[in-house]
């Protein structure tokens, strides 16, 4: 780790201008991500803006109806708050399929939003990587690449988002609420994360300076028909090979609303609305479900040893929807208050 | 609360110290330490190097194995993540301030009665770490209490007596009141 000073700021404003005030800046959240690539020196800024003593822990009720994220409220305390546990079980699913229990009380809702990938040759200085280094060349097209993209990469870059929690607040259309030095703005989820291009270095559309203040979450929380499915190599602690997180309204046996994103495939979470326009107004059947998988990995591109993604996301997609539809919410209600006493 | 006098140790092994170091004081285990911490000491270091607490054991370095974890105001964290300076003011619990020689806390016992440990060396952050999951009162049954003790490995492979200890001491502290879980303070 390089040495850099640090600065505790107590307001939104002055962290905004503590950091524009200081070079090669970062802003401090959990730590979790940033501590870690510091140490490995991938990340290596000479001052830190700490957010800790910022009031933006709360989570809230907000004036739509819907659920105010306070962006420093922790993966944990988010994941258990009764309202998201009620409202919005499938964000409170999908963090706990994320990291540990250790991680989830130091991680941020803000800063899960802003961690950074989890490719091999990101983190090892001593390769090529476009996202490290802007113009030296991706060494996982060609090299070992089976955690890597199959959707939406370019020839510059086939990272992918490491997040779980982000793939249901795509699913959800969050909103990030962000301050900087010209003011406040709000950000479509969709808009958040971007794809790799020509610019892999970003892996977002904040501008320079910018902090997120809260994730807001819209009223529809899709409570009663949800899954996160997340498939990876060991069941607990590791990142998804592939996720899919579905969330139905169904009446009857018809698909009234549809929402469908899946993580570990792309350079972001990959929300496939061309997907969900296949499923509204049809049965809740296998077979619409496989249309809807098989539009999902239309275009997907194997990299060699991931090509296995591919087949595997197919085949996740329709299981989530499945799980979806046929999952007892009386039987999950239950499961939901026995963990809550 | 005690105060010790301040402590200036030059065992950082970070790069080359040009931003100078700032008085901290870190509550732990119920007194106050004022030390000289420079920004990127972690919450381990401050905890092993300065204070001498080395019960909370360095593994990874990383975040992954859970060795380092330590209650911060009740929670767990992985204190190898942590910067020192940013914890001022938390009440900060490592494996020292959870029972004495003479009084051990239950989970010590626990893990010492189902010889839950072959090495040694993930044992405080796996007590640490069932402290925390006692007190967060999520995980009841087996499964549970894997999946919520996932962030702390083990190469030796005692998880099978860890579970055992650990379960011992939720299913111990757990009473049937009013029809919910409850979890009896230590």
């Amino acid at each position: 780790m390089n040495s850099f000073t640090l600065t505790q700021a107590t307001a939104i404003d002055e962290a905004l201008r503590d950091k524009a005030s200081h070079d090669n800046s970062a802003y401090l959240g959990g730590g979790t991500n940033l501590i870690d690539l510091m140490k490995e020196n991938v990340a290596r800024p000479t001052h830190l803006t700490s957010l800790h003593k910022l009031p933006l822990s709360q989570i809230e009720r907000a004036p739509d109806g819907g659920l105010r994220l306070g962006a420093l409220a922790t993966n944990a305390e988010t994941a258990y708050h009764p309202e998201v546990e009620k409202h919005y079980p499938l964000l409170s699913q999908t963090i706990l399929a994320g990291a540990t229990p250790q991680l989830r009380n130091m991680a941020t809702d803000g800063g899960n939003l802003m961690q950074r990938t989890r490719c091999y040759y990101f983190y090892d200085l001593a390769t090529p990587c476009n996202k490290r280094e802007p113009g030296t060349g991706c060494s996982a097209i060609g090299g070992y690449n089976r955690i890597h993209a199959i959707l939406g990469a370019s020839e510059q870059c086939i990272a992918t988002h490491p997040s779980d929690m982000c793939v249901a607040l795509a699913a959800l259309e969050a909103v990030v609420q962000v301050s900087g030095p010209d003011g406040e703005r709000r950000i479509k989820f969709e808009d958040f994360h971007r794809l790799p291009g020509e610019r892999p270095e970003l892996d977002n559309t904040l501008q320079p300076g910018e902090l997120i203040t809260a994730v807001d979450l819209p009223e529809k929380g899709f409570a009663k028909h949800f899954t996160y499915l997340k498939l990876r190599d060991r069941t607990s602690y590791a990142f998804a090979a592939v996720s899919v997180a579905a969330a139905l309204e169904l009446d009857g046996n018809t698909i009234r609303e549809a929402r469908l994103a899946l993580g570990g495939v792309a350079h972001k979470p990959w929300r496939s609305k061309e997907a969900e326009a296949l499923l509204v107004g049809r049965p809740a059947t296998v077979e619409t479900f496989r249309q809807a998988a098989d539009q999902v990995v239309k275009g997907a591109v194997g990299q060699g040893s991931n090509d296995f993604k591919i087949e595997l996301a197919r085949r996740a997609v329709v299981r989530a929807l499945k799980q979806a539809t046929e999952m007892n919410y009386e039987l999950d209600e239950n499961a939901f208050l026995n963990s809550n006493p | 609360m005690n105060t010790t006098p301040v402590l200036q140790k030059p065992l950082d092994s970070s790069p080359a110290a040009i931003v100078p170091a700032q008085a901290v004081t870190l509550h732990v285990n119920g007194e106050d330490h004022t030390l000289q911490l420079a920004p990127w000491t972690s919450l381990l270091d401050a905890l092993r190097e300065y204070l001498d607490l080395t019960g909370t054991k360095k593994g990874c370095d990383h975040g992954q194995c859970g060795a380092c974890t330590v209650l911060v105001n009740g929670k767990r964290i992985n204190s190898c993540l942590a910067l020192a300076t940013v914890y001022q003011g938390s009440d900060i619990q490592t494996i020292e301030g959870l029972g004495t020689e003479e009084e051990l806390n239950p989970l010590q016992q626990a893990f010492i009665d189902h010889d839950a440990f072959q090495c040694g060396y993930c044992t405080p952050g796996q007590i640490c770490s069932a402290q925390g999951l006692i007190n967060e009162g999520r995980a009841k049954t087996v499964d549970e209490v894997r999946e919520l003790m996932s962030g702390n490995l083990c190469r030796c492979g005692a998880y099978t007596n860890i579970l055992s200890a650990v379960m011992e001491v939720i299913d111990r502290q757990a009473v049937v009141n009013n029809g919910t879980l409850t979890t009896i303070p230590a």
